[in-house]
Formats: structure tokens, sequence, C-alpha cells
């Protein structure tokens, strides 16, 4: 198996209920869900891979069989049919004591209600999943303590769970699984019982995490907005089916059938687009080493009264107005150097929309787009901005430009001649 | 009309058979249960009462306080100075004894059962009969089988007192928090390791009620067994109801409540977290973690600080 590959789901069956096989046989013939008798088809035909160090999002509402779904991938609810792979382990063929060893070292989970053991201390829970491994006491104890202060709980290892608020219960139902050390870790609708703030409070730490201990996640949620914050590419699910798997752009900007888009109508855009999901190439770049001849003619060519400057490899260095360049040629100087302005304000592909009205409102020029190495790559202009966030990034192209307003010297002449009138 | 089942000669003609066939095994029983009643009730009557009474006393402080010390004291003083002291010790041992065995027999079938729908299925009628059969009903066979003395009294005692400790275990088990169990599983817990490190704990306060009734039940067969020569206060009961002697019946009678008390108050403050037994553990288990924590953090700098200790 490839490397990068961290988990492997190919055509998933999970069916309750009596004749499960017989009912995935029908499935796979081509039969609703609603026509199979008996059996319940809690998750049909699912197939995904999870790269290392991604976060996958699992996605649909109460119902659709996302919590089914995850509890395939550990085995705790045998699949009926299809094949689940973590690494090279086949989860469906492992025997049960080689089930129970894949769960101790290669899969953790978190729970919804945080499921810690009542009757031990946050560090005796932490350490749970080290104690099945058959860690000493000693190492035990020592790592338990480490995950502790990772997710913000030093000073709480002698309390009880019920000492706890929410929030904190579910670090500690964290620190379980990140104990354990294991490369993949299933979250069951992790945030979803705690409070609002709480939960975006965990959702940030979740992600700071990440970045620094790169685990492969799964994560089941019936929250569009929380998948879309955390997710680096979700699976919509639907009764039982996976209907789309994609980045959080692709989900809100092409959404595979009516459902997803159903769906999505709610999401915050300016919160998961990001610069470079809007921005267009931009229509005049001058070079630094052209001269302002050059410069003044392409702005004359193109109608424009400024422009951005780049060098030959596309970094961007400041930007022009069309007065300056002006002044430039009438001086005879043979360099553009003196007129560049710097202060370019240009953003990183990666910011959110949210984030780029302000700087938009200050930029003299459409917004500049600069990759992680300084390179214009694109400009965002603000009826594309606009567009954006009435859904249809399309309809920018076919905006009318502003009318221009008619000279004073017009309006005024009208003016005068019908107060002569006696009107107004 | 003349149609009739003789379900009971039935039953009476495979108790015959067992009487004659396993005689052996009945046999051993009633000497195994006389052995453990007689070790039980020498245990308790032959050191001096005053003595006996001072070690209940200070066991009920450790376990729910000096209140329930208070109490145990008057309430045995009492039964002393009416004169029922041997009967209620006899009575203590055959309780003791009958729930002993009792418990150690209707737990692990709880717990089978909890973790079995076939044996819940099959267990559940069974303890459907033991419980609402007249509890007169069992002392026939026990006599028949075990002869007349504590033994039958001891048998059918367990018989009647025993589906309370089945059916609250398993219930305990079957409503521990399914994801917390499912959290055990997901970590690669062995079903054996879930049942100790989970399970029971947290079905603890149902399997403790469910051993509370063994006990009480217990008791109140106790006093039914003295009508199959199993003495005690049940003997005294049954005496006077004979001779219609008010007296020694009432004394005998609240002597059977003073203990029932007792026994109740007791068993119910196992794993309440009462008494001085539950604070010296606290006091216990807190110093321990401290010590611990402060020994990790002091490893800790010793591990990661320039002198390393090649020992460890």
């Amino acid at each position: 198996m490839n490397d990068s590959i961290a988990l492997r789901a190919d055509g998933l069956y999970k069916v309750f209920g009596k004749h499960p096989d017989d009912a995935v046989r029908r499935l796979r013939d081509g039969a609703s869900r609603d026509d199979l008798g008996g059996a319940t088809a809690a998750v049909i035909d699912a197939s995904f891979e999870v790269k290392r160090g991604e976060i996958f999002v699992v996605m649909g509402l109460s119902g659709s069989g996302k919590s089914t779904l995850i509890r395939t991938l550990n085995g705790l609810q045998p699949a009926t049919a299809g094949t689940v792979q973590i690494g090279d382990d086949s989860i469906t063929d492992a025997s049960t004591a080689a089930l129970r060893d894949l769960r101790r070292h290669r899969v953790s989970m978190v729970f919804q209600h945080f499921a810690l053991l009542p009757h031990r201390t946050v560090i005796d829970n932490v350490a749970y999943g080290l104690e099945i491994q058959g860690k000493s006491r000693d190492e035990r104890l020592r790592r338990a303590r480490q995950v502790t202060d990772i997710v913000g709980l030093a000073g709480w290892e002698e309390k009880f769970p019920s000492q706890l608020s929410g929030g904190m219960q579910q670090r500690v139902g964290l620190a379980r699984a990140l104990a354990a050390d294991t490369d993949v870790l299933l979250m069951d609708e992790a945030f979803s019982a705690l409070d609002p703030l709480i939960r975006r409070e965990m959702q940030d730490q979740l992600l700071e995490l990440q970045s620094e201990l790169n685990k492969t996640i799964v994560f089941i949620t019936h929250d569009l907005n929380e998948a879309m914050y955390i997710g680096d590419r979700i699976a919509v699910m639907r009764d039982g089916r996976i209907v789309q798997i994609g980045s959080p752009e692709d989900i809100l900007t092409n959404p595979a059938n009516d459902y997803v888009e159903q769906f999505v109508q709610d999401v915050d855009r300016t919160k998961v687009l990001t610069a470079e999901s809007v921005m267009r190439k931009p229509r005049v770049v001058i070079h630094e080493t052209g001269g302002p001849h050059a410069a003044l003619a392409t702005m004359r060519d193109e109608q424009m009264s400024a422009a951005y400057v780049t060098k030959r490899d596309r970094t961007l260095v400041g930007w022009v107005r069309d007065r300056d360049v002006l002044d430039l040629v009438r001086s005879g100087e043979k360099s553009l150097t003196p007129a560049i302005k710097t202060d370019h304000g240009a953003v990183s592909t990666d910011t959110a929309l949210a984030d780029l009205f302000i700087p938009s409102l200050e930029a003299a020029l459409p917004l500049g787009v600069a990759d992680e190495r300084g390179r214009l790559v694109g400009v965002i202009p603000r009826v594309t901005l606009l567009a954006t966030l009435g859904g249809e990034p399309e309809a920018a192209s076919s905006a009318i430009p502003r009318v221009d307003p008619l000279p004073t010297s017009v309006v005024d002449k009208v003016l005068g001649s019908s107060t002569e009138k006696g009107g107004v | 009309m003349d149609f009739r089942i003789p379900v009971g000669n039935w039953i009476n003609d495979g108790l015959e058979w067992i009487e004659i066939n396993l005689e052996v095994f009945f046999e051993g029983m009633r000497s195994t249960f006389k052995g453990m009643y007689d070790g039980m009730d020498w245990l308790f009557s032959s050191p001096p009462t005053l003595a006996i009474i001072a070690v209940l006393a200070i066991a009920a402080l450790f376990a729910r306080g000096w209140k329930f010390a208070i109490g145990v004291t008057v309430g045995l003083l009492f039964i002393v100075s009416v004169g029922q002291w041997d009967n209620a010790v006899d009575t203590l041992a055959l309780v003791i004894v009958a729930a002993f065995i009792a418990i150690a027999l209707s737990i692990p079938l709880g717990i089978w059962a909890a973790r079995n729908d076939t044996v819940s299925a099959i267990l559940k009628p069974v303890m459907d009969f033991l419980q609402t059969m007249p509890a007169f009903v069992y002392l026939m066979p026990a006599l028949a089988l075990l002869r007349v003395g504590v033994a039958p009294g001891i048998f059918a005692t367990i018989l009647f007192a025993m589906a309370p400790g089945v059916r609250l275990t398993e219930l305990g088990i079957r409503g521990v928090d399914k994801e917390v169990v499912e959290a055990g599983q997901a970590f690669g817990a062995s079903p054996r390791r879930i049942l100790r490190q989970i399970q029971l704990p947290l079905a603890m306060p149902s399997i403790m009620a469910g051993i509370n009734q063994i006990i009480m039940l217990s008791l109140s067969m106790v006093v039914i067994a003295g009508l199959v020569g199993a003495g005690g206060l049940g003997g005294d009961v049954v005496r006077s109801l004979s001779s219609l002697d008010y007296p020694l019946g009432f004394e005998a009678g609240l002597a059977v409540v003073v203990l029932a008390i007792i026994l109740d108050r007791f068993t119910g403050s196992f794993g309440q977290g009462l008494g001085m037994y539950a604070w010296l553990r606290n006091r216990h288990s807190a110093k321990k973690t401290e010590d611990e924590l402060a020994r990790l953090e002091s490893q800790q700098i010793q591990d990661t600080g320039p002198r390393r200790n090649p020992g460890s």
C-alpha cells in the first residue's frame, strides 16, 4: 500500500437486522435502502482513503450512518462487507486478538460523551490506553503527565471526571487518545456535546495540536461549519451513502447534488473560501526592468491608472500610478524605481475571505495575492469579492462598470436653466 | 372433574430419586453447611459478649461513623438484656453463612447472565420461581434431603435469597454506560479486563444493593427456618407460637429487628465513602499520589538534566 495513505475503506457495508449478507447483495444489485425488508443498512458502499497527517471529516445528519461508519473503522462494529485497512493491516480480516492489538497500537478513539472512567482520576484516565498496552506504571504516568500538560490540564491530574466541566472532560478524552500514541485518531462527534464557545476553543486547540503532532484524524460531525473549519477533506453522508468527498472549498463551490447544495447554503463562505479560490489573473503586470516608457504605454493600452510591478520571476515589488510614471517620462528618467510604491498590501493565498475586506478597501488597486515565495499569483477586484459573497463568483465578469457621473459643468447648466423656470 | 395433573407427585418422585441417588452429595453439603455454621457460631460465642459488642461497635465506626457505632452498641446491649444474645449469635452465624454462599453463587451467575443473552433468558424464569415460591415450600425438600438441623435452614435460605443478587448484578452490568464499555474496547482491552476495570466498578452500587437484599432476605428466611430446627431467634419465635408465649415471641422478634437494622446499615455502607475507613483511605491515597507525582517530577529533572542516572 502507498505510504501516504494511513487508512483506506473499500466498498464498506454495514447492515443490521436479519440476513445482512442478502441485503448487501440486493444493495449491490441496485436496491434502495427502503426496500430491504427486515434489514437496516447503516453504511452503504463507502470507499475512501485518508492520507497520513490529514483531518478527514465525515459529515452528515443524524441517521446518516456516520457513527456506524467510524465504528467499522476500528472494528467496534464489524463490517458486513468490504474492507478497512489501517496502514498495511486489515481491520476487517483481523482475528479478535489481532484486532485488539491494532486498537492498542494503531487506532484510538475520542467519544461524543467523553466515555471517561468515572471512578478513576484524570491522570489514570489519560494513562488508560498505555495501561492496556502493558507499559510500566512509571512510564505511563510520565507520558500521561506530558499529554495532560499538552492539552492544558496541568494541575487537574488528581481530580475525578465529575469534578471537571464538559470541555475539560473532553480534553481528558482527547489526552487519553493522544497518550496511546496511535497513528490514527477517530473522533466521534467529539465536540458536539459542548457549548458553542467551548466547542470553538476545542476546535482551535485540535488544529493547533494537529500542526505539531501530525496525526491522521477521522472526525465525525453533523455541524457543517465545524467540518469546514477543521477538515482538510470532507465526506458528506446521506442515508448511509457518501455523496461527495472533497476539500471544503470543493464542497462549497461545486456541490455534487442538490442535497449537498442545500446543506452548504448556510455555511459562512467568508470563513471557508480563501484568497486563492476567488483571485483572478492580474490583467496587467509591469516589469520592474521595463522602464517608464514601456510602463506608461502598457497602462495607456489597458486604460489603467495604476498597476503592480514585479520582477522577471513575478516577485512582487510594489505598484506605480500613471501620474508618477508620466512625471518620470517627462523628466527623462530611465529607471522606473523612483515611482514604485512598496506598500502594495498583498495578502497570502490562504487568507480567509473574511480577512480580505479591510485590505481590499485600503488597496488602491485590486487586492494583490502573493504566494509563499512572494510572487504575485493573482488579484481580487472588489466586484469579485462581492460576487463570491453572493454565491456566484462568475457574476463578477458580467458586472456593469460603475456609471461615470455627468460632468459638473453640464449638470450646473441644466440646474441653472430649471431654476430660471421657477422649479424646485 | 376427574382430570388432574399430579405435578406434586412427580416432584415428590423426583426428590425421592435424588435422595437415593445423590445421597453422598447432599451428605457432603450437609456437613459443609454444618461445619461453616459451627465455625461462625464459635467465632461469635466463644469470646466474652462485651468483647464482641466492642469489636462490632468499632467496625461500625469504621463503616459509617460514630452515630452508627452508638446505635450498634445500644441495640446489641438490648438483645443481651432480653436474654436473646445466644439465639442472636446463632441466627447471625446462620445468616452470614447462608448469605455468603448466596452471594458467592449469585454474583457470578449475574455476570454470566449480563454477558450472555441465552443464559439471561434461562435464568430469568428460574429466578422468578425461586423468588415467588412461598418460602415454607423450600423447607420440605430441604428437610427431606438434608434432615433436621441448620443445614436445611441454610439450604432453603440460599435458594430464597439468591434471586435479587443475580438480578441486580445483571442489571447493574447491563446498565453501565455503553460508550464507556466501548471506550475500553476501542483501546484494545480484553473482555475480562473490561469486566474487572469498567463494568464491575461501575455496577458496584447495584451489586451492593443486591448483596444488601440477599442479607435482608436471609434474615427473614432464617426465622422461618426455625421451623426445621435451625434454632436461633427463629427457634424461639416458633416455640412462642406453639405455646402462645407473647413475651418470648416479642423479645425474639425485637432481637430480629435489631439484627436486621444493624446488618442493613452495615451492608448499605459499602462503597459509599462513609465512616472512618473511607476517611483514612482517602488520606492515604491522596498522600500516595502526591508522593508519586513528586517522585516523577524529580526523575524527570534527573532524566533531562546533565547527570544521567545509569541505573534507570
